[in-house]
């Protein structure tokens, strides 16, 4: 009998000498869209026509005016759905290592702060403030998640579906960060939590975003929704709060803070990726696209703007006003760069 | 600061995820959460829903970051080198194929239904628990695309999956399987697929396809496999929860979720049929029999989860009897339906050898020497006069489960059994008592099935040919199809089989 060793040598051999060659390189519906056999990325594979497309079976109990799966549920039009790429080109093995990266930098920026007790530099009044501005948001992210969750459900293609229960998985982390920095600024109880909560159910200051998110719930055309969520509100709630109210905690003791929410600038960055590509590419495939998408994102747009205002002028008081605006101004700029008139 | 108490573990989780939630104004909630009572279900507190694992965002990715890294690692290594030349033998590639085909796009499905689910259920709790598995459901389908991919590269039959699985006769089985649980509201969906498919019936779809691919060498099938495990434990214990939280809402759920329990066990029941085919015919080297493993994972692990649910008032499903008694002969009547119809199916067919059907008459003594070994001896004999039998005329299919009409009676197997019900002037056909009940309890759906002889027959496939229809399925005819031993597939192994005897005797001189 040869040893273990011979054996290995063996295979190696085989392994070089034996004429192995594919017979194809990926599978016929990712090679009809190449126009050719050529390899397929890891996304690609895992993206392209996953989602069936014909011969439904029933229809849904709970929607027997559509398909299971049916290009009608939005008043958007495309050719080809595939078209909606994610510029990071996401599929769940890399958007999972992508998000534990970044949670680790979060936890290391958590650690950091605690050693040097950085949150009590706070000063009394600004942390009062970061209580009633920042932990209500964890609503407004679980609000965002459940609109995630209804665009892969309702959506159409894969393409587009599956960066959003990315994106709900996305905004439920945030929640619970927030979260954490609730139960961080009170000792490591949920104290402030449930102060938040009852801000959010009651200030009058938060009223009219919640009006906001509540809305939101019961849209019915989920690409109304996808612009309502992922450009408009997202659009504005992030450069208020993370960098307009954080440049002014700034001068109140609020590096902590900074700090703490630097996963929220950081993901804002990569979800604004995704959310253009998705925007641009379906206004750019025909003007009734266009309006209709311009048309939802100025609704959208000056109601989600509107609802801030009270909330900016709590935090920034007289430089309240002047902090929506510029975030509008960003948000207007950025809309108009995605081929929307603004 | 003074010092507070802090948190427990399972405080902390509640103020990560219950505490999120709140009861909306602006926007009525019968408005914001749809379907939450069309189906009859009854909640009336949803706080008393457990958590059945407290799991935050942070640790999931975390924790399945980590599974990725790993799962990929292997799968990079079984690329290069060749990993599918380790296989015990190129017949096994046709359960690879059976399961890309017809399994992973119901992944697929089971991650946009629990996304629906994720959104529906008013309850916080299951609603994070469901996006979850929505989350890990997209996983399945994707490293599973990902693993097979590489056989793509090298064996027929899994280029055209997708296009497949929306046309091709038998994959309508699987596909309506999961069409009618998606379809379904809610609360249906959660006991269709996370209670009765992934707690009752799982083991009987991954334990055989996984521990086929170990024992037949499959490495990159096995890893994904062990890589799911700990993700299909969590979607067992929110199948349970789920159940379980229904029962003790309200009484009034007893009778709903009992009618869902026998139809889900039944739907689920016919599909897996094709898994006892698998076993006992295409795994060349087999784990144990189809009747082996319904006896240990549903008469016995089922047995006694039922005995468990008997204090809510739940029976046992309504013909688990009839399933168990249909162990002596649901293998061997499928295979024979794709052996008849190997030039219509996407992965090829051959006849139990002798040592094969000499294992199946130990499996199966009551029934297998006296009604299927004459059966394959006759095709033998026509295969070596050069008249190997085809079935030419397309079979009817139950409107329900959707297999060709080749089921016999309980109790007689030498008797096709036939059901029928009339609906809006229509006569539907079923292979069963139990294909017939769900049918009946809801005709206005079952009516829909885009049922493909009968899509043929209306000239919806392609054309009026058989090979028409073939063609139209995106099938390489002469490739994909038809027996193993004439198939390229087999071809090719031998030709790797003679350069490998050639390279290991030139290494030992």
């Amino acid at each position: 009998m040869r040893s273990h060793h011979e054996r290995e040598n063996s295979v190696s051999i085989d392994l070089k000498t034996l004429n192995v060659k594919p017979r194809r390189q990926t599978f016929g519906h990712i090679a009809r869209r190449f126009g050719e056999d050529r390899p397929a990325t890891r996304y690609e594979e895992g993206m392209l026509d996953v989602q069936a497309t014909d011969h439904f079976h029933y229809r849904p109990l709970w929607a027997p005016e559509y398909e299971l799966y049916d290009k009608r549920r939005t008043a958007i039009e495309l050719e080809d759905w595939y078209v909606l790429r994610d510029p990071r080109q996401f599929y769940y093995a890399t958007y999972n290592i992508s998000r534990t990266g970044m949670r680790q930098a979060a936890d290391h920026n958590f650690d950091f702060v605690e050693k040097r007790g950085m949150l009590d530099n706070l000063t009394p009044e600004w942390r009062a403030k970061v209580e009633n501005y920042l932990l209500p948001l964890r609503h407004v992210a679980w609000g965002a998640n459940m609109n995630a969750s209804q665009i892969c459900d309702q959506g159409y293609g894969t393409a587009v579906t599956a960066p959003a229960i990315f994106t709900a998985g996305d905004q439920l982390g945030i929640a619970q960060l927030i979260s954490q920095i609730g139960m961080m600024l009170e000792g490591g109880t949920g104290e402030a939590l449930d102060r938040a909560k009852d801000q959010w159910m009651t200030a009058d200051y938060w009223q009219g975003v919640r009006q906001v998110v509540e809305d939101t719930f019961v849209v019915e055309d989920w690409f109304e929704l996808f612009v309502a969520q992922n450009l408009v509100i997202d659009g504005l709630v992030y450069p208020l709060v993370y960098e307009s109210f954080d440049a002014e905690g700034q001068k109140h003791g609020g590096a902590a803070i900074s700090m703490l929410s630097e996963f929220m600038s950081e993901w804002f960055a990569d979800h604004s990726r995704w959310a253009d590509a998705v925007i641009k590419t379906a206004a750019k495939e025909s003007d009734a696209n266009k309006d209709r998408l311009s048309a939802w994102f100025a609704a959208w747009r000056d109601k989600a703007a509107a609802s801030l205002r009270p909330l900016s002028a709590y935090v920034l008081e007289d430089g309240g006003d002047a902090a929506v605006d510029a975030a509008l101004e960003t948000l207007n700029a950025r809309a108009a760069k995605l081929g929307l008139s603004v | 600061m003074a010092a507070k108490k802090k948190l427990g573990l399972k405080q902390r989780y509640n103020l990560m995820t219950r505490g999120l939630d709140w009861e909306t104004s602006y926007q009525p909630m019968d408005k914001v959460f749809p379907e939450a009572t069309f189906e009859g279900i009854k909640i009336k507190d949803w706080d008393k829903w457990q958590d059945p694992f407290r799991l935050t965002m942070d640790s999931y990715w975390k924790f399945q970051a980590e599974k990725e890294r790993k799962l990929y690692a292997v799968l990079d290594s079984f690329a290069q080198n060749n990993g599918q030349l380790g296989l015990s033998d190129p017949r096994y590639v046709n359960t690879v194929k059976l399961f890309l085909t017809g399994v992973s796009p119901l992944e697929y499905q089971a991650h946009r239904g629990f996304a629906h689910a994720g959104r529906q259920m008013p309850g916080v709790g299951p609603r994070i628990a469901a996006q979850m598995q929505s989350l890990d459901e997209l996983r399945h389908a994707q490293t599973q695309i990902h693993t097979i991919s590489h056989y793509n590269k090298y064996f027929d039959g899994l280029h055209e999956f997708r296009h497949m699985h929306d046309r091709v006769w038998y994959l309508s089985v699987p596909k309506s399987f999961f069409d009618d649980a998606r379809t379904s509201g809610p609360f249906e969906y959660m006991i269709a697929i996370g209670f009765a498919f992934e707690y009752v019936l799982t083991n009987l779809l991954f334990v055989p396809f996984m521990s086929g691919a170990a024992y037949n060498g499959d490495l990159a099938t096995v890893t994904f496999g062990f890589s799911a495990q700990s993700d299909e434990s969590r979607h067992m214990t929110l199948g349970i929860e789920v159940i379980k939280f229904l029962l003790e809402q309200d009484p009034d759920n007893l009778p709903i979720v009992q009618k869902w329990v026998d139809k889900w066990f039944w739907r689920g029941y016919k599909v897996l049929t094709l898994v006892a085919m698998m076993m006992d015919y295409m795994l060349p080297k087999r784990i144990m029999s189809w009747k082996e493993a319904w006896e240990i994972y549903f008469t016995q692990a089922g047995g006694a989860l039922f005995e468990d649910l008997a204090r809510y008032g739940i029976r046992p499903p309504k013909y688990a009897d009839v399933a168990t008694a249909e162990c002596d002969h649901v293998a061997h009547q499928n295979w024979s339906i794709f052996y008849q119809y190997t030039h219509a199916a996407a992965f090829h067919t051959w006849l139990p050898n002798s040592e094969e059907m000499d294992w199946l008459s130990e499996k199966y003594p009551e029934s297998f020497d006296k009604h299927y070994r004459p059966r394959y001896e006759q095709w033998a004999r026509m295969e070596a006069d050069g008249n190997r039998f085809y079935n030419n005329a397309l079979p009817q299919l139950c409107t329900t489960c959707q297999i060709p009409m080749g089921y016999t009676e309980p109790g007689d197997p030498t008797t096709i059994a036939f059901r029928t019900s009339e609906h809006k002037g229509d006569i539907y056909h079923f292979c069963s008592d139990g294909c017939k009940d769900i049918f009946d309890g809801e005709p206005e759906k079952y009516s829909q099935s885009w049922l493909p002889v009968h899509q043929i027959f209306q000239g919806n496939c392609g054309g009026a040919d058989v090979e028409d229809v073939l063609k139209w399925y995106n099938m390489n005819l002469g490739a994909d199809n038809l027996d193993q031993n004439v198939s390229p597939d087999q071809e090719l192994w031998d030709e790797w089989q003679r350069q490998r005897a050639a390279v290991s005797s030139v290494a030992a001189e």
